[in-house]
């Protein structure tokens, strides 16, 4: 409660000292709505991107905030209900009014969501990984983060450089192992690979010793790949490390984080996964037009939360980042305006990868954006 | 084909001494006051997560382990003394409403406290594997089972050879005769509830080890711990430990040789099985209905 | 006697009905029609399981599963196959109402906290199975839903509509019919509850033993009221999904179910008031505890903790009891 007063009171003098600045009278905030699951089992997710919002609103608002008028955040906890983020999304849009929507954690929030949003015209930046979300393309959708298939391209690209084609996958049953699944095995045929072993385990399991057992018994496995997120991954790298299988081993951008090498301790050594570059600034060359970006964001968000920052972090500034440039573009926030600048926005630097918005692509984000890291000495290292 | 086999028992066996530990807390608190605790998955979080803080606070980890413990059987107590014995004319559904409340409020403290964040306990000893008869075993799987059956015996002699154990027992048989030899029924709940969370917390920590820990740990292994529990024989010991050890199995055998998709509902199939032909389950008693 | 319990009974509907009429003066804005359609249409839901829970005493812990039937059943045959939303909405509660028989003869035998292991056992099945059958039910991301119709009638939160004249948006339109739903549950309800059956169903909860032992059939009783709060629930699945658009496994999940059981429980047992006071509460505590961001977990425990240990009769019992109370002590003053 206080800190929604103490929010109130620091949006009262950023609106105070906007106006002074601008000399705009009584400029009238800009609304961004969002619901994130904060709570829950998603709360990895929502948690760092309601850190970053808060972050960033705070900071834009300092700096006389977007064309002359403050930002203000009103957000939900749906708790990774997908019901919950339907009646919020409801709230956003009829009762508060927002302008642009910047929010869904998992991939079942935003689409809960989806057809509310579409039908009341509102321009809505989800932070879901699945690519459902924005293919086929819908009006109003976009996304910042690249999509499970990009993860599932650039996981199998790493392998089949390695000689790799024979691969034993393991999932989770939740919604982004599911839907992560389904993209790896779409995308074996194409590449000329085969999946070999495929396993699943639900989110709750406390070992996958099960599972792991089966698929180092399957003959010709060359290499295994993990598809899910929590803290079902680092048990299942826990127990790959025990069963003392010698094969190469990813992990998606589910789990890239910090943290998640702490989980680890030294049974992750070798691991691969596709991330964006925000886990490994200092490598990245000069030349790379991300660094600065990656450098800034990572500095402002340890300092201010005194917390690792993670990847998920990354897709709500880049979310923010975004709405505010078409904002700025679009001189109003007149919905439709608002969405077309969205839409052709070129060539933006987030955090998480280069965008290039398109009528038929509301990601913007290719493969390649995805970075291979591996981890070395229990540290993240820049494979390419 | 036999290291497989192997593979698997191990591993349900590690998980079902876990679901055992939780059944068997359970069971205490069903045979002193016929609740039925839908907090007791809390009980292992506090376990886990109050141990990882205190030794993030510099302790070492015996005394750590040793806090944690008494920390959740304050918390037992208080759950006891605060949320039903007030509510003690209170039907059956209100008062799994209470203890559901009350995880949800635990729950909620712990969110606060601890944040959100999963963490790590270290193995209590190796972190090498150990090979048995092919199968590659967790050093902490021993601890589990270990200590678990240290617990039962010390259950067993508890109820058997202490006037406190005995107590318990006598309560849980007729409350009201119970009271009439002079046994202070009131005590004996509260004793209830501490020894099953101090159960449910010691079972938080040996486990912590291969499952991670966080403050939302408590909500599945709770479950599972009451449908073993139910599988078992709501009320028997000897239930609750078989009841445990077999959903870890059947679970881990779907999982090796089947397919994890349905591993849970394998697990669920075989209760509404159990029930169809033994409705009070395994172990279960058969009392007399009082009319 | 019985003339005087009619008319307290049509007072409730009356009553009920005026609420329904009047509520929305105090709606500022489109999401409280929108939220109070929720709470309409899981009040509807737990009028039902009250039946159940509340009259027959019999707990169960999987309800949500045929919500959850009844919503994907809908969603799946209107979606994918096409069919026209009304008749699918009663093939699916007949489909559950066979289910539930099946289902329900042998769990009804059980007894107390057996009963409701085997209805969370169900209830667990079911959703698994949603979440696992992907291709058709789009997997735990969840899948759209179209909007309802009756009679080619489209019914959808953000058309718009007019009625002799009168414009109004169609989350108006569905506020209407949501409670209009939700008066005939009630008036089916109470009229079970007036019936032999439901004398039938209170001796099963009083002692059952000795229900038996007069001559009642306690277990086909049992199983028809396990039947009827299945179909409620499917029925009102069903209609969440057409409403909201777009549906997720976490409907029929344990939670979901737990959600329901405190309605009932919360708001007031054998009271069908008092459960739809439980949904109102349940439904609204989100919203209100939204603004507490972090406290919001431990303060809605907190509040169902307390609600339950100072008022274990629920909200609506306990308030009326007040109310006789004061009636009664004030007329005591008066002689």
């Amino acid at each position: 409660m206080s800190k929604k007063i103490l929010r109130r009171a620091g949006f009262l003098a950023a609106t105070l000292a906007a106006s002074i600045f601008t000399g705009a009278q009584a400029a009238e905030p800009i609304k961004i709505g969002s619901f994130l699951s904060v709570t829950g089992p998603a709360s990895f997710l929502g948690d760092p991107e309601l850190k970053t919002l808060e972050l960033y609103v705070e900071r834009i608002n300092a700096a006389g905030g977007v064309i002359g008028r403050p930002l203000e955040l009103v957000h939900y906890d749906d708790a990774g209900d997908a019901s919950a983020a339907r009646n919020f999304a409801s709230r956003l849009v009829r009762s508060d009014r927002v302008d642009i929507i910047v929010g869904g954690s998992t991939t079942g929030a935003t689409m809960a969501a989806v057809p509310l949003i579409e039908q009341a015209r509102m321009p809505f930046i989800s932070l879901a990984g699945a690519v459902v979300i924005t293919d086929p393309v819908k009006k109003w959708v976009f996304k910042t983060p690249q999509s499970d298939r990009a993860a599932a391209e650039r996981v199998l690209q790493d392998m089949k450089s390695r000689g790799i084609t024979k691969v034993g996958l393991i999932s989770g049953t939740g919604g982004f192992g599911r839907s992560g699944r389904e993209q790896t095995l779409a995308m074996v045929g194409k590449m000329g690979m085969e999946v070999v072993a495929d396993v699943t385990y639900s989110p709750s399991d406390t070992d996958m010793t099960a599972q792991l057992t089966r698929i180092r018994n399957t003959p010709g496995v060359e290499a295994v790949f993990n598809f899910g997120f929590g803290q079902s991954p680092a048990i299942v790298t826990r127990n790959y490390a025990q069963l003392g299988i010698d094969l190469p081993f990813y992990q998606s951008h589910g789990v890239a984080s910090d943290r998640f090498l702490d989980l680890l301790g030294d049974a992750g050594e070798g691991l691969r996964l596709p991330a964006s570059p925000l886990l490994v600034p200092d490598s990245l060359p000069n030349s790379d037009p991300q660094k600065a970006v990656v450098t800034s964001y990572k500095k402002l968000y340890e300092e201010r939360w005194n917390m690792q920052v993670s990847t998920f972090g990354g897709y709500a500034h880049d979310g923010l980042m975004l709405a505010v440039e078409a904002i700025e573009k679009a001189g109003s926030t007149d919905r439709e305006a608002v969405r077309k600048a969205l839409e052709s926005i070129q060539g933006y630097v987030g955090v998480t990868g280069v965008f290039n918005m398109s009528s038929t692509d509301h990601n913007g984000l290719s493969a390649d954006s995805f970075r291979i890291l591996e981890v070395k000495n229990g540290k993240w290292k820049l494979i390419n | 084909m036999f290291a497989e086999f192997i593979q698997y028992l191990f591993t349900g066996i590690t998980i079902g001494a876990t679901y055992a530990l939780i059944a068997l807390g359970f069971t205490l608190i069903y045979n002193s006051s016929h609740v039925i605790n839908f907090a007791q998955g809390e009980f292992l979080m506090i376990g886990g997560m109050a141990t990882v803080s205190f030794v993030g606070m510099g302790l070492p980890m015996p005394v750590s382990i040793v806090l944690a413990v008494l920390l959740a059987g304050v918390i037992g107590i208080c759950l006891q003394r605060f949320a039903i014995a007030p509510a003690k004319k209170a039907d059956v559904v209100t008062l799994i409403i209470i203890t559901i409340g009350a995880s949800i409020f635990i729950r909620g403290v712990a969110q606060l406290v601890w944040g959100k964040q999963y963490h790590v306990m270290q193995n209590f000893s190796t972190d090498e594997p150990i090979l048995v008869l092919g199968a590659v075993l967790n050093s902490q799987s021993f601890w589990v089972v270990g200590i678990g059956a240290i617990l039962v015996v010390a259950l067993v002699l508890f109820f058997s050879r202490t006037m406190t154990g005995k107590a318990i027992l006598a309560t849980s048989m007729n409350k009201d005769a119970a009271r009439l030899v002079g046994i202070r029924t009131q005590m004996v709940l509260m004793l209830a509830f501490m020894l099953s969370a101090l159960l449910g917390s010691i079972a938080g920590i040996i486990v912590a080890p291969i499952t991670f820990t966080s403050y939302d740990i408590g909500i599945m292994l709770g479950l599972k711990g009451f449908v073993a529990a139910a599988l078992g024989g709501l009320g028997s010991g000897v239930g609750a430990i078989v009841g445990g050890l077999m959903l870890g199995i059947v679970e881990a055998m779907t999982a090796g040789y089947i397919s994890s998709d349905y591993k849970d509902a394998v697990a669920f199939s075989m209760i509404l099985i159990v029930l169809f032909f033994m409705p009070r389950g395994l172990f279960g008693s058969r009392v007399v209905e009082r009319v | 006697m019985l003339k005087n319990f009619l008319q307290m009974r049509l007072k409730g509907l009356v009553v009920l009905a005026v609420i329904v009429l009047l509520l929305p003066l105090f709606f500022n804005n489109p999401f409280h029609y929108d939220l109070a359609t929720q709470i309409a249409i899981f009040a509807a839901t737990v009028v039902g399981l009250n039946l159940l829970v509340g009259f027959a005493g019999q707990i169960s812990l999987g309800h949500a599963g045929f919500f959850g039937v009844g919503a994907y059943f809908s969603a799946v045959m209107t979606g994918t196959y096409g069919w026209t939303p009304l008749p699918t909405m009663l093939v699916a509660a007949v489909v559950v109402a066979l289910l539930a028989w099946l289902v329900g003869r042998p769990i009804l035998k059980l007894k107390g906290h057996y009963l409701s292991m085997a209805t969370l056992a169900m209830g667990f099945i079911i959703a698994i199975i949603i979440n696992n059958e992907g291709w058709l039910t789009g997997g735990p991301d969840g899948m759209p839903v179209a909007p309802f119709s009756i009679f080619g009638w489209e019914l959808s939160s953000f058309n718009q509509y007019s009625l002799f004249g009168i414009e109004f948006g169609g989350d108006v339109a569905w506020y209407f019919f949501a409670g209009f739903l939700l008066l005939v549950a009630v008036w089916i309800a109470e009229n079970i509850i007036d019936s032999p059956i439901g004398r039938a169903l209170r001796s099963v909860h009083g002692s059952e033993i000795a229900a038996r032992v007069v001559g009642v059939d306690t277990s086909y009783y049992k199983s028809l009221v396990f039947v009827v709060s299945a179909v409620y629930a499917s029925l009102m699945g069903s209609i969440y999904a057409h409403f909201s658009g777009f549906i997720t496994p976490h409907l029929a999940s344990f939670e979901q179910s737990i959600v329901l059981i405190t309605m009932v429980v919360l708001g007031g047992m054998a009271s069908t008031f008092g459960v739809i006071l439980g949904a109102v509460v349940l439904k609204l505590l989100p919203q209100v505890l939204a603004d507490f961001q972090e406290l919001e977990m431990m303060m809605f425990g907190l509040i169902l903790m307390l609600t339950m240990i100072f008022m274990p009769k629920g909200l609506f019992p306990t308030l009326q009891n007040k109310l006789a109370e004061r009636k009664r002590k004030k007329s005591e003053e008066q002689a």
